[in-house]
């Protein structure tokens, strides 16, 4: 066995961290760290290796851990997908624990690490349910519905079913202006699309060219209705902040005014 | 569509639905069949909050605000010198297609003011939610308001269509109807339930003989209650909302505190505060019922016919049932977990799965949550703990009261008062 610790560096997709997974275990690698390529730093005292995304074992690693425990697999796709520097390592010994036991037990709160995870999923989860609430769709002169966003987390994946079985009528573009790709519903199936759009189309009070006459009609019924449901005797704006907070105002068109 | 006079109706009309409070778009289990529009199936989603800080989840409307009632608490009553309109059914359903469509809403709340008849009015509610699931094949989230005095033919037609049925029996004891409502008669809000209700447990039961039978209002139905209007206790609210529970299967009853809107010797005045600490302290309650196993004689009887507004009810349980503290965090069930003051569903979950691993203590219950400023003193976490010394409840109170910060608290001061 090589006594230097290994730090495998792969290509930032899920895939290809489960690939990292299934590498270490086969060739008991002693791992000091997993990075993205992207972002690979090397160790003073330890060898680096490339990972080659490979799905078949990623579905290896996958369905190991779901036969292990349903629950526990989604936070870990979820942590992951909370892009946080470092947690490749951190759901790797925790992946390593997991398989360790013979009967697992479910999540062990008590340990610090497992409850980071468990936290950071929640976060990211949160920020998957925000998404579905605050995508506000325009209506292209080319009949798409288009919404752009800009969430904490990458949370597109974990978005396009939900609005793939909800609109299932209308063509759609989701577009994530922070990691610069989008979802698109072509009316059959949702795929990834790089996109470099010149244009990030705020809800803002000037009228783009893009979008059906209509749309702005729509958007002004929407504004109006979502002040006239307001009751003014029960204000209370910091209860109102902590359930829309800022950064997403300016994407929603009711709060175009207040941005 | 002439959106201008669109825009003037949706004011008016949306202005005066905005005091009812359901706001629950889950709980259905409509999926989304032949490439159609929508899709209600789990979790509600909240699409925006208003300035008060409460969820907009539903394009929430009257169909007209005529009415020919004169209800002393409704802001649609006859009496009252408002603007008023009315809907077409073609523009509530084209409205609710183009919200939904952008992902605005989750679908319909459609209620009314009562025009010409209960059932006039309720065949026109009925007829939006047919037109919008079979001819708009429209999947979305669809509340209608059951119209006191309707027939049972069209509230078994209503089911049909709609996810969720409600009828708001706003008044909580009768007494109070009769004096703000004399033209309604208790039976008017209790029929529509009923038959609900019935239709409900006969579709169950068809179902699981013939899986394919349709659905029937599958979110349930719901009522609402005004508190603050009549002088009612708490007592005699949450008495009768776990009446409305047991009676009618109710999935929600909705607790709304008395905006003052008009001037009326019967009722308080417009310059009263709406009673939204008390609406809280009710809205526990009914939390503490529905999730933690508690039932009503526990938390309200005769000699305590009000919550405490300086706590919680849950907290204001434990410091009257004392001898049954401290609960031992690591061996206790979980029933008994959750009756621990500042110890939550989520808290009893996670505590029951780490005590698999390891013997729990007080710094792995800070880490998961826990409230401790409350939790300390009804709980140990080895059989050495002697956290509580034997405080007597008011000195408890007192200690978590100082040590803590609360939302209503600077609204409500009772030691003031004695100055005053």
């Amino acid at each position: 066995m090589n006594s230097f610790a290994t730090t495998l560096v792969y290509d930032g997709s899920f895939n290809g961290f489960l690939t990292t997974v299934f590498i270490a275990f086969e060739e008991k690698l002693h791992v000091a760290d997993i990075q993205k390529e992207y972002q690979a730093q090397s160790g003073l005292f330890s060898n680096t290796e490339t990972v080659f995304t490979d799905n078949s074992k990623a579905e290896r690693v996958w369905n190991g851990l779901k036969k292990k425990n349903y629950n526990t697999l989604t936070s870990i796709y979820f942590a992951f997908l909370s892009e946080n520097e470092g947690i490749e390592f951190i759901l790797y010994c925790f992946i390593k624990t997991m398989m360790a036991q013979q009967n697992f037990k479910g999540i062990d709160y008590g340990d610090a690490s497992a409850l980071h995870i468990s936290q950071l999923a929640k976060k990211v989860g949160r920020e998957k349910h925000r998404m579905e609430a605050f995508v506000r769709f325009q209506l292209t002169k080319d009949q798409i519905y288009f919404a752009n966003i800009e969430p904490d987390f990458n949370v597109l994946p974990l978005i396009s079913k939900h609005f793939k079985n909800r609109y299932a009528d209308q063509e759609w573009l989701i577009y994530d202006t922070k990691r610069k790709y989008g979802i698109y519903y072509d009316l059959h199936k949702v795929e990834m699309v790089d996109l470099e759009l010149n244009e990030i189309h705020f809800n803002r009070t000037r009228k783009s060219e893009v979008f059906e006459e209509n749309e702005y009609q729509y958007q002004n019924l929407w504004t109006n209705y979502f002040n006239s449901t307001n009751i003014k005797s029960r204000i209370n704006k910091k209860l109102h902040q902590q359930h829309v907070p800022k950064r997403y105002w300016k994407y929603l068109s009711e709060k175009k005014d207040a941005v | 569509m002439n959106f201008e006079r669109i825009k003037e109706k949706l004011n008016i009309l949306a202005d005066a639905a905005k005091y009812d409070v359901s706001c629950a778009s889950s709980g259905s289990n409509r999926k989304n069949t032949n490439k159609g529009l929508g899709n209600s199936t789990g979790m509600g989603i909240c699409h925006s909050y208003t300035e008060d800080g409460r969820c907009v989840s539903l394009l929430k409307i009257l169909l007209t605000n005529h009415c020919i009632y004169d209800c002393a608490y409704c802001v649609t009553r006859k009496s009252n010198d408002v603007k008023r309109a009315a809907f077409k059914i073609q523009e509530v359903v084209d409205l609710t297609i183009n919200f939904y469509r952008r992902n605005y809403i989750e679908g319909l709340f459609l209620s009314s003011g009562i025009f010409k008849s209960p059932d006039h009015t309720m065949e026109r509610l009925v007829q939006v939610a047919k037109k919008l699931r079979l001819e708009e094949n429209f999947n979305g989230y669809i509340h209608l308001k059951s119209i006191p005095g309707c027939s049972d033919e069209l509230m078994y037609e209503a089911g049909l269509y709609a996810d969720r049925l409600s009828v708001n029996i706003e008044v909580p004891t009768i007494s109070g109807l009769k004096l703000l409502a004399p033209e309604k008669k208790h039976e008017d809000f209790t029929k529509p339930m009923l038959k609900v209700k019935n239709e409900l447990i006969r579709y169950n039961n068809e179902r699981k003989i013939i899986k394919s039978t349709p659905k029937y209002a599958p979110a349930g139905q719901s009522t609402q209650m005004i508190v603050g209007a009549t002088g009612e206790t708490d007592k005699d609210i949450m008495y009768s909302a776990t009446y409305y529970y047991k009676q009618f299967h109710m999935k929600r009853v909705y607790y709304s505190g008395y905006v003052p809107v008009i001037q009326d010797e019967r009722l308080p005045s417009v310059t009263s505060q709406v009673p939204m600490l008390r609406e809280n302290r009710l809205y526990q309650t009914d939390w503490l019922l529905r999730f933690y196993g508690f039932s009503i004689t526990e938390i309200l009887d005769k000699n305590h016919p009000n919550l405490d507004p300086d706590v919680d009810p849950k907290l204001s349980w434990a410091l009257r049932n004392l001898h049954l503290f401290p609960v031992d965090i690591n061996t206790a069930e979980k029933h008994m977990l959750l009756r621990i003051p500042g110890l939550g569903v989520k808290s009893a979950h996670k505590i029951i799965q780490a005590r698999k691993y390891r013997k729990l203590n007080w710094e792995h219950l800070k880490k998961l949550g826990v409230a401790l400023n409350r939790a300390q003193y009804f709980i140990r976490c080895t059989a050495k703990d002697q956290v509580r010394k034997d405080l007597p409840a008011e000195r408890i109170k007192g200690l978590i009261l100082q040590n803590s910060t609360g939302k209503f608290r600077s609204n409500f001061s009772t030691q003031l008062s004695l100055f005053n």
